[in-house]
């Protein structure tokens, strides 16, 4: 499989490393509710289709990437630097 | 025999090569199978069960029967197929699975046993007695079972791994592969073209057919010639592409040095590539099937196509009186060929009532094979037809069923193909792999003309899809027919095994009996004959076996379907996956700048991540680790000793809000920490576990210095740019490892500072270097940095300098130690020491521990949130049913407390249910002469003083021990502050 | 008094020679780490560039000479090489740290160096691809690495604790390229 980093170009799976949902972008502050924690940490949607995720460019540039995946055809949709993507979508 | 003229061999290249043991010549550009033959060698190998005589059948990788073992010795090859392997001047083959012989093998009494080693027999028979299975059925069956053999011996053979990138893959070299990559090259593209033969051109060199007026092999030669000279065009040859996997990713096995007798220690023998390819074009042709009569696989029962191969392209007739048996006008061209070549044929046999083929042989036509003579070799066969039975002499039956594209990589994401009536073939399905064209045979492009075509069509596709300019169109003239067919599979109304996988030995009866039993889907079928499970994956025998499975099912062929093809495409040595990872090989090996001097000095080592740490640094008169490590203790807590800590993670962070950083990042507060001082800090998971801990020195107002522990550095260093850029891009801030610029080493000791003083310019008494405090330092002129930390609980510091002068420092130190009594300590004795001390590692701080867990619930600062924050505010991550660190000691002073055994209360079963708790860490501790153990207790902090057991279920000990506070020498820390 | 004298982790394994390839040591007399603040790309540029003539590269590519290099080393990241270190005027706009210590530099040169590297990491090292002046952070053989084609070479830039363990693996590919030029038809 092959991810295309905003910053270096189309690599190798190999150099990046799977960071979680991009559900994560989006975290529960300190007065937060315990449900509202327990989602972030532990609930997930599982399509069959294109999902987002995060992923680590750790052996390449160290960006940060949010991801869009399909889940059935493993292809990749679209990449981004996440410190720089929209926040707060579904 | 060899043909007097023609063959693409060199007739002034002659090679000799033994097999089983006799010598025999061949010539350069010969197989193995194909210079057996021209020696009249045609039993080749035993069948797996019933180890019934085999001969060579195809002349490709599809081969299922010669199978043969190269080379002698430790790097003996197994399961070599003849007609892969090239031969070179003293080449060793033998045949396999046979004793003591191939033409006397006493397992064929497998054979008179057939009626009981059917399909699935091992579910019905050698069932009693029930114990003999383990001790005598299941060896026997195992020592039996199998074809080659590996030696045992460790495989020394070199394996390489490499990557390559390309704009278009073209896999195959035979017409539509050639045209393809010319087509895709004078459009500009980087192709790669790959072809798993060591001659280029697929069956343009093994037929009679002219292509742009030329010579099919001659058009294949100047073609190649074209390519090789273009730039932007790489010529893989004896590379087999074999699997097609995400993102435009495929695997291929090139055959380096197999074709080399005596190959360079250095050369690897095989390479396996990963090719990244924009676009690919399967042009990887069609295999040919037979048909399945009884007593089809005796030697001398070949592929039709593989008969015209060996007389076309190796000059070589596999028999003297040839008959041939097909349902298609394909299978005339052996006929006409091999008639060309001076030999006779016996009879062409066609089932089609209709067929329209002449020649100058006496034709069959309506008729059907119904059975062989000829143990070792056929000498005859049965024809049956409108005109009655004939028997006729024959020493070569060559059968044609019709061909299979090789649809195998557009299948292997799930695909299946589809069937295409009119070749009774199956073709692949449309975009089954996202930017794969089949092309040529292999998408049932039968003829050259429309292989050329099909070749160049989708070099087209694919420029196109590139963006690239199409050249201008240049596709030579070629045969475009002899493809009619009429499907048929096998002879019915005959007594006698017919053959479908001849290399698992699975008969036409063992796919009725598994329908029998009720085993009626083919992914069912296939488990229960194994049928299509042995090295040549099915490629003669699925198609065969689905239809004989469609007849009895009443389903067509169609709604049968195939079974799921997967890679490898052909086998694969796990020597070639495993390219580069034996012995140092396998992972990085991360050394410090004391490891020379650590060596010298006799240290053993162990492995932390991917460092090498010295476990202890024995003296002369030290037998045991033990020994070593109790004095290395000693000598710490009495005089001084040093320890190279450069392997901890450090992390320079920088910025207007690294403070802010560090408070959301630590669970405790950094803000709030002076330039030149030092804080310990828990760094949390969001979960609210405990995920790392470590020191934190601040700098500056807004430089810090962070260190992890050695083996979650590149974890955390992740988390940090995780939490800048996912979590607070709105921090201003900058982190940085700077682990491998600074060696780094604990000295350690009460007289700690009496040695450092002598090597450090600056004022480090007390009062200029209390305890938690840092600061520059310059040793010898060389600037670095001085830590006042300690995780001995000794008075302690740690001093660092570029890495450039590591092994300078270490040296000087460890002299300087040694002159105070002191020296150098290891892995071992820092473990004592801290354990001593109730200092944590990754034994307790293992992923799920809280600092609740941990007694340090008041590190999480109240005043401001952190990462982990909420969630240690869950129920269940506090309270008396957690299980809580505390210390251990066991009740008889000599005991052994083991890490890893479970704590159970005293009087209760040492069962699950009755678990409270575990030790994390433990070692004897020659500072207090007992056994020390720290561990997780269930509500422990409420139990220190009760008696508790421990027991290690797995080696068998018991001991009971004092529940005590975490921490066993000098708890109020008047050491480290001296 | 003692004396810290300096020591390479590799000078004693290099250069190593196979078939038309050599690796050898380079030994810049500094590396700096050079990590904007938010927003501060701009002015940084500047300072470099009056004070270095050297403008921040964009990302993928190096700038300037053997003897000061400004290299992007990834998110965010630049490495200054050579023979300099940053004016003082930089560290207004930037993180800067010393990391001379923490990189070991080699240099693989030689018709070779494609075919070699193909065997060590997944880069597309093509020259009409990765042309002069371009550089990478990839994986090389399982390590971190960074790769800049300069006039001379191929500059491969591994961690210094990684490097003799490196060198070797980077030999041993050397060889194996080395050994099969001289292979049979």
């Amino acid at each position: 499989m092959r991810i295309t980093c905003p910053l270096c170009g189309d690599r190798d799976l190999r150099e990046f490393t799977y960071g979680g949902a991009a559900v994560y972008m989006d975290r529960p502050g300190a007065d937060a509710d315990l449900d509202a924690l327990d989602a972030y940490l532990h609930l997930r949607d599982n399509p069959a289709g294109p999902t987002e995720e995060l992923w680590s460019h750790d052996m390449g540039c160290r960006a940060w990437l949010k991801v869009r995946r399909d889940t059935v055809t493993h292809e990749i949709l679209g990449t981004a630097l996440a410190a720089e993507a929209k926040r707060g979508a579904g | 025999m060899r043909l007097d003229t023609g063959g693409l061999i060199d007739r002034d290249a002659p090679l000799r090569f033994r097999f089983d043991g006799k010598g025999h010549a061949g010539l350069k550009g010969d197989t193995l199978a194909s210079a057996l033959l021209a020696n009249g060698v045609r039993l080749m190998g035993r069948s797996f069960k019933y180890h019934r005589p085999r001969g060579v059948m195809t002349a490709g990788s599809e081969e299922p029967n010669a199978l043969v073992q190269i080379g002698a010795g430790d790097q003996v090859a197994p399961n070599i197929r003849a007609t892969q392997q090239e031969i070179y001047d003293g080449l060793t083959a033998t045949s396999q699975n046979r004793w003591p012989s191939l033409r006397t093998d006493l397992l064929a009494v497998n054979d008179w046993l057939s009626p009981f080693l059917g399909a699935g027999f091992y579910y019905k028979t050698f069932m009693w007695p029930r114990s003999f299975w383990e001790k005598l059925y299941e060896p026997v069956i195992r020592r039996a079972a199998g074809l080659g053999a590996l030696s045992g011996a460790t495989d020394t053979a070199r394996y390489d791994k490499a990557f390559a990138h390309c704009d278009v893959l073209v896999i195959g070299a035979g017409p539509a592969g050639l045209m393809a990559a010319l087509t895709a090259a004078r459009g500009g593209a980087d192709v790669i073209l790959a072809d798993e033969d060591f001659r280029p051109g697929g069956r343009l060199n093994a037929e009679r057919e002219e292509v742009g007026g030329l010579p099919g092999h001659l058009w294949a030669e100047e073609t190649i010639r074209t390519l090789a000279e273009m730039d932007n065009v790489r010529i893989m040859r004896r590379t087999t592409v074999t699997g097609a996997y995400d993102g435009g990713t495929y695997g291929a096995l090139e055959r380096v040095g197999e074709h080399v007798g005596d190959l360079p220690d250095a050369a690897p023998v095989q390479t396996f590539w990963r090719i990244a390819a924009r676009r690919a074009i399967l042009a990887a042709g069609a295999t040919e099937r037979p048909i399945a009569f009884p007593d089809n696989d005796r030697p001398g029962v070949m592929l039709a196509g593989a008969v015209r191969a060996y007389a076309n392209r190796w000059a070589v007739a596999p028999g003297k009186r040839i008959a041939i048996f097909g349902n298609n006008d394909d299978a005339w061209r052996t006929a006409r060929d091999l008639a060309a070549a001076g030999v006779e044929i016996a009879a062409m046999i066609d089932t089609r009532a209709d067929a329209a083929g002449t020649g100058d042989f006496p034709v069959h036509r309506g008729a059907v094979v119904t059975g062989t003579r000829g143990r070792l070799g056929l000498t005859g066969l049965s024809v049956e037809g409108a005109g009655g039975r004939e028997e006729i002499a024959a020493d070569t039956l060559a059968v044609s069923g019709g061909w299979n594209p090789a649809v195998h990589l557009t299948c292997h994401m799930n695909g299946r193909p589809v069937w295409d009536a009119a070749i009774a073939a199956f073709v692949p399905a449309e975009n089954a792999v996202p930017g794969l064209l089949p092309a040529g045979a292999a998408a049932g492009r039968m003829t050259t003309a429309a292989a050329l075509a099909s070749g160049d069509a989708a070099a087209r596709t694919a420029l196109e899809a590139l963006g690239a300019a199409a050249p201008t169109p240049d596709v030579p003239q070629a045969e475009d027919g002899g493809t009619a067919i009429t499907p048929f599979w096998h002879v019915t109304g005959t007594r006698g095994r017919a053959w479908l996988d001849f290399q698992n030995d699975v008969t036409v009866k063992d796919v009725k009996l598994a329908h029998q039993e009720n085993f009626r889907s083919v992914e069912h079928m296939k488990r229960y004959t194994t049928l299509g499970m042995a090295t040549d994956q099915g490629k003669l025998s699925n198609i065969g076996a689905l239809a004989v499975l469609s007849e009895l099912t009443g389903r067509p062929i169609p709604e049968t379907g195939t079974t799921t093809f997967r890679p490898p495409y052909t086998p694969v040595r796990i020597g070639a996956l495993g390219a580069h990872a034996r012995g140092s090989g396998f992972a990085p090996q991360r050394y410090t700048t004391s490891h020379e001097a650590s060596r010298a000095r006799g240290a053993p080592f162990i492995e932390a991540g991917l460092w090498y740490r010295p476990s202890y640094f024995p003296r002369p008169g030290e037998t045991t680790w033990r020994e070593s490590c109790d004095r290395e203790v000693r000598m710490v807590r009495d005089s001084v000793g040093v320890a190279d800590v450069s392997t901890l993670g450090k992390i320079d962070i920088q910025g207007p809000d690294a403070a802010a950083f560090l408070d959301f990042v630590y669970a405790n507060t950094f803000s709030t920490l002076k330039p030149g001082r030092v804080r310990y800090g828990i760094m949390l998971r969001e979960d609210g576990h405990v995920m790392d801990d470590g020191t934190t020195a601040r700098l500056d107002d807004h430089r810090f210095l962070m260190t992890t522990t050695t083996a979650a550095a590149g974890q955390v260093m992740r988390h940090l740019e995780y939490v800048q850029q996912v979590l607070r891009p709105d921090l201003d801030v900058q982190t940085l490892s700077v682990t491998d610029h600074w060696a780094q080493f604990a000295v350690a000791g009460p007289k700690a500072r009496d040695l450092l003083d002598s090597l450090v310019d600056e004022d480090i008494a007390d009062a200029a270097f209390p305890f938690m405090s840092c600061g520059p330092v310059t040793v010898a002129g060389v600037a670095g940095r001085l830590f006042r930390i300690s995780f001995s609980g000794e008075l302690a510091y740690e001093i660092a300098v570029p890495a450039r002068y590591g092994d300078a420092l270490f040296r000087a130190l460890v002299t300087r130690a040694e002159s105070l009594e002191g020296g150098a300590y290891g892995m071992e004795a820092l473990n004592v020491l801290r354990i001593e001390k109730g200092f944590l590692t990754h034994a307790e701080l293992h992923g799920r521990t809280t600092p609740f867990d941990l007694g340090m619930a008041r590190m999480v600062s109240g005043a401001k949130d952190c990462i982990g924050k909420l969630a240690t505010t869950r129920p269940g991550l506090n309270g008396p049913e957690r299980e809580q660190l505390v210390g251990l000691k066991p009740v008889a002073a000599g005991a052994e407390i083991l890490p890893g055994a479970h704590l159970f209360s005293e009087g209760a079963e040492a069962v699950r249910v009755n678990d409270q708790g575990y030790v994390t860490s433990a070692g004897f501790s020659p500072t207090l002469n007992t056994t020390l153990a720290l561990g997780f207790l269930r509500d422990g902090r409420a139990r220190h003083g009760e008696t508790i057991r421990m027991v290690d279920h797995l080696r068998g000990v018991e001991t009971a021990c004092t529940v005590c506070p975490p921490v066993f020498f000098d708890p109020e820390g008047s050491r480290v502050r001296g | 008094m003692v004396e810290l004298i300096a020591k390479s982790p590799v000078a004693d394994l290099l250069p190593v020679e196979a078939g038309s390839c050599r690796l050898v040591a380079c030994a810049p007399a500094a590396i700096t780490a050079i990590a904007p603040y938010a927003g501060a790309e701009e002015a940084l540029s500047q300072a470099l560039d009056s004070a270095h003539g050297l403008a921040l590269p964009p990302a993928g590519r190096a700038a300037g000479t053997p003897g000061a290099r400004l290299i992007w080393a990834g998110y965010r990241q630049y490495m200054l090489v050579g023979e300099i270190a940053p004016d003082a005027a930089v560290a207004a706009h930037a993180a800067v740290t010393d990391l001379s210590d923490g990189w070991v530099v080699l240099r693989l040169e030689g018709a070779g160096t494609e075919s070699v590297l193909a065997r060590l990491t997944p880069l597309d090292l093509d020259p009409g691809v990765f042309k002069r002046g371009h550089t990478a952070r990839t994986e090389l053989a399982h390590m971190m690495a960074v790769l800049t084609r300069t006039g001379e070479g191929m500059e491969i830039m591994l961690m210094r604790s990684f490097a003799r363990w490196g060198v070797a693996r980077i030999a041993e590919a050397m060889e194996s390229v080395a050994a099969q030029a001289g292979l049979p038809d």
